[in-house]
């Protein structure tokens, strides 16, 4: 065994993949958020039938349009590199994989088609009530999308609901609700739904605040303010609340990746959380004795209620993680990595046997390896595992995006709250300092979504599968440099795409609502 | 839901103005493309977009890695080598 694949292939593969799924996520999230948002002010025309809603609301579908339009089937690429880039994971996994995936093809596009273009065409041609109903079902749609999608992610955090078949050489789908309901899925459907609600409200508030600064369609403004706010105050409290179950089975399933969000290289009872920090550069190795903090503010105790509930309760670091020898919530020794990597080869090596012996027709010898594939498949990914500390994600990246994330999540709540208060009191137009902040607060929701994939992304390296496939182990053998050539031609293709989006999106804004019936 | 939903879709369309389904359905998309002003902008992208995508993409540059073998079996066999010979050795 052992051919040994080009670490560059793998980091520009990764790095491609990862360049596609941001720029994908720049679209998405806005989708989700002003979709909801247009809904409801098109609701409170249906309810009020004053025209005033109707013009807010088909300004928003506007922009929403612009969106769609320019990020439509951005994630598609995504899919192509499945089967280029990833042909072993796209193998491994195409059962699980397969499933969600189909459902959202087909329910992204008849719902979205059909309805997207009864809510975009339908003004004055169906009754208000039909055209209301097409608007929440595309949006619906989209979230909907979304789900499946999210709950492919999910499984690679945490696989379950399947087995593996060493004839087939794919996991087969044993419990589809095991995968569509898994906690991992359900935490991270919310979370990120819900911070794509952010989004939708930090954007309205923004570009409004535009409006404001500008001093024009000040009514406009004000109205789209006041929906956006309250809003993006729900999104954003739901989204503490799906954070911290998505915190608790990271914690419980991924305990390296919360390892490297708090830089916990030392575990204990008791553990605090870090709420600022700096890393140690100067720290090279997980064990050595260099401080990995040059400085740090730690809420007591909260690391450990945060992971399980319990302020004095045990959360294992990297040293701990990579030693093992400590006891479990469920009270199991903890395995060490090396004992893993053991258990991994064995997985890997009776995957060898057990396919021999079939070809020789050795149904014997085909059992005997099966059994043992069966016992350490759990372990089946640490087999390509040269190193212990190969386990260790980059830390720098997650501890950082981690808190970028957090911090700015907490200043999108203190700013739908102070624009809640003031829009409904009608003193948010006097406030300058505050539109400036609202409309410069654009980029920061943007940064804050992207940290957020980058913790759940990153922290979970060096897994393509936790536990179950490596990306050294998932990547195709292809030559690096036409990898590095599709990079390039993504980064153009995407910039110039996103170029589009700002450009149309900025002169649709400029001309403002008045110009939206058309 | 989305059937009946759909239906409604369809018999709505049909009360709209008397004419059989499929012309309606035609006649409001028709109506739709025609009085779109950005939106024909957009869709302009979003057709170089596909094209970009679907004809020069997926088949120059994205082929699929395992499309060069016939059937099932020779791709169970590629894989499984893969994973295989990719082990790290005891």
């Amino acid at each position: 065994m052992i051919e040994s694949i080009d670490t560059s292939l793998i980091d520009w593969s990764r790095a491609q993949f990862a360049l596609t799924a941001i720029y994908h996520w720049l679209f998405v999230p806005l989708t989700l958020g002003l979709g909801i948002i247009q809904a409801i002010m098109e609701t409170i025309y249906y309810k009020t039938g004053k025209e005033f809603w109707k013009t807010t609301a088909q300004f928003w579908m506007k922009i929403f349009g612009i969106n769609f339009a320019i990020g439509v089937a951005t994630g598609l690429i995504l899919e192509f590199e499945f089967g280029t880039n990833w042909s072993n994971y796209s193998w491994f996994v195409g059962d699980i994989f397969g499933a969600p995936l189909a459902i959202e093809g087909v329910v992204a596009f008849f719902m979205e088609a059909t309805f997207i273009a009864v809510m975009f065409f339908g003004w004055n041609k169906v009754s208000k009530g039909f055209h209301l109903a097409s608007t929440w079902l595309t949006i619906g749609g989209a979230t909907l999308s979304a789900l499946w999608i999210l709950v492919a992610n999910a499984w690679m955090q945490y696989p379950a609901g399947m087995s593996f078949n060493p004839d087939s050489v794919r996991n087969e789908m044993s419990d589809f609700w095991a995968v569509a309901l898994s906690p991992v899925a359900i935490n991270k459907f919310f979370h990120t739904v819900l911070s794509g609600w952010i989004v939708g409200g930090v954007v309205v508030i923004g570009i409004s605040s535009w409006f404001l600064l500008k001093k024009r369609n000040v009514e406009f403004a004000v109205g789209s303010i006041k929906v956006a706010a309250v809003f993006g105050l729900v999104a954003s409290i739901l989204t503490l609340w799906t954070g911290d179950g998505s915190a608790y089975q990271v914690a419980q399933k991924q305990p390296m990746k919360l390892a490297a969000m708090e830089g916990l290289y030392q575990g204990g009872n008791g553990m605090g959380l870090v709420g600022v920090g700096v890393l140690n550069p100067a720290k090279t190795n997980y064990n050595d004795a260099t401080n990995p903090f040059l400085f740090k503010i730690e809420l007591p105790k909260m690391l450990s209620y945060f992971a399980e509930r319990d302020l004095n309760a045990y959360v294992p670091g990297i040293v701990n993680l990579i030693d093992g020898g400590y006891q479990t919530a469920d009270g199991k020794t903890a395995l060490s990595a090396q004992e893993k990597i053991s258990k991994g080869q064995l997985a890997i090596q009776a995957l060898a046997d057990y396919r021999q012996a079939k070809k020789n027709k050795d149904e014997l010898a085909a059992q005997e390896a099966r059994t043992i594939l069966d016992e350490n498949f759990a372990y089946f990914g640490y087999g390509y595992i040269k190193n212990p500390t190969d386990l260790i994600p980059p830390i720098g990246i997650t501890f950082y995006a981690f808190r970028v994330m957090v911090i700015l999540g907490g200043f999108f709540i203190l700013l739908f709250i102070v624009a809640t208060i003031l829009s409904y009191k009608n003193k948010f137009e006097d406030k300058r300092w505050l539109q400036w902040i609202a409309l410069w607060s654009i980029p920061l929701v943007y940064i804050a979504s992207q940290a957020g994939w980058a913790v759940a992304e990153v922290g979970r390296q060096p897994w393509a599968i936790q536990d179950i496939l490596p990306t050294s182990a998932a990547v195709s053998k292809l030559s690096t440099s036409s990898v590095q050539i599709t990079f390039f031609l993504f980064l153009i293709l995407f910039t110039v795409l996103l170029i589009a989006e700002l450009g149309i999106m900025v002169k649709t804004i400029k001309k403002g609502p008045a110009s939206s019936a058309e | 839901m989305l059937p009946i939903y759909s239906s409604y879709l369809i018999i709505t369309l049909c009360i709209m103005k008397k004419e059989s389904i499929p012309l309606r359905i035609f006649h409001f998309y028709m109506e739709g493309f025609r009085s779109m002003t950005l939106g024909k902008t957009l869709w302009m992208i979003i057709i170089i977009k596909l094209f970009i995508m679907f004809c020069i993409l997926k088949p120059f540059f994205f082929p699929s890695h395992l499309g060069k073998f016939k059937g099932e079996s020779e791709k169970q066999e590629y894989v499984s080598g893969e994973l295989i010979q990719r082990a790290i050795t005891p």
